[in-house]
């Protein structure tokens, strides 16, 4: 019976737990790491303490961490059963963006590596 | 048998099994289908994020991101829009308490941060169209401003959101359509700030790097 209460404790989203204490700490919690992310990046932006070329690294994972934080304190998405659908279509959200965003990126630098420089395209124009 | 028992516990959590709870609850229903909105939403996104990638370096001979963005402009806009999530989320918990009066409060506080945030945006945007850096200047210029404006109109679209759940609370009071819609409105004020981080990220913060 004990083994029985555990598991939907642990399948409750942070926020929604029934009692105002337990909803207003999810939420200061998840300011509060936010407020942490949010500093983080900006001092790292401008920071000489890291190794110059890893900075965007660095910023995209600060970046995520913060929006897994927003989604799990502040939008409540949990491995609760009320949330398996929005979990899945989540996951899929995110499939969708990585490959619209890369995909794009990596088309285009594809692109701009195999065009001819502009001053050799202008010549052969001129030769006309 | 204890193993079959452990995972049934794990499956119903209230002692019925998935296939005999019956629909779920209009709440939760609601809440996935604008769930499904917003993440169509993050896509539209997605793409300006992806324009703007690509076009990030295409100058045409103007100012560069590097020369533009003011970063401590954007800390203090950032901090405007992190707070206005966190009051949202006190407004939750006002409603889930049917406390008309600190609804109202939080409500304020909420818009009062958004209009801050809005008045900066616009402050930033009307400054670089008076030094000529408008979006007409270059590819760059053009999805920075389709990517921030966007962002910028959804913002000014939640503002009004607000005003109008406020006048529904006020005269239809904590009936469960108007709670539902306020649910909404959180989860679209908090999807907002999710798409800020990449855009101050990706934007501002990037611009030093690229």
């Amino acid at each position: 019976m004990n083994a029985h209460v555990e598991t939907t404790d642990a399948q409750r989203a942070p926020g929604s737990h029934q009692s105002r204490r337990d909803r207003l700490r999810s939420y200061s919690i998840g300011f509060g790491l936010a407020v942490l992310f949010t500093a983080g990046s900006f001092a790292a932006s401008s920071s000489h303490l890291v190794w110059g070329p890893s900075i965007p690294v660095l910023l995209a994972v600060l970046a995520i961490a913060q929006m897994g934080v927003h989604l799990v304190f502040f939008l409540h998405i949990s491995t609760a059963p009320d949330s398996t659908n929005n979990v899945l279509s989540l996951a899929f959200g995110v499939f969708v963006v990585g490959l619209v965003i890369f995909g794009s990126m990596i088309i285009m630098a594809n692109l701009n590596h195999a065009m001819m420089p502009m001053d050799q395209l202008i010549d052969i124009h001129k030769q006309r | 048998m204890n193993t079959t028992v452990d995972v049934a516990s794990e499956e119903m959590p209230e002692g019925i099994p998935l296939s005999e709870r019956g629909p779920a609850s209009t709440r939760v229903v609601a809440a996935f289908g604008f769930w499904l909105f917003l993440l169509s939403d993050i896509i539209v996104f997605s793409a300006l994020f992806a324009a703007y990638a690509v076009l990030n370096g295409e100058t045409n001979g103007g100012p560069s991101a590097s020369e533009l963005f003011d970063k401590r402009h954007v800390l203090f806009e950032t901090g405007c829009l992190l707070a206005s999530s966190f009051t949202c989320g006190m407004m939750m918990i006002a409603i889930e308490e049917r406390s008309k009066a600190s609804t109202y409060f939080w409500a304020l506080v909420t818009a009062a941060l958004g209009v801050v945030f809005l008045y900066l945006e616009v402050s930033e945007f009307g400054g670089m169209l008076s030094a000529g850096a408008g979006p007409s200047r270059s590819a760059f210029l053009s999805s920075f401003f389709t990517l921030v404006g966007t962002h910028g109109a959804h913002v000014t679209a939640g503002l009004a959101w607000l005003l109008i759940m406020m006048a529904q609370i006020g005269t239809m009071g904590f009936r469960p359509m108007v709670i539902r819609r306020m649910v909404c409105f959180s989860l679209f004020w908090h999807a907002l700030d999710i798409v800020w981080i990449g855009v101050f990220t990706v934007v501002y913060l990037g611009a030093a790097h690229t």
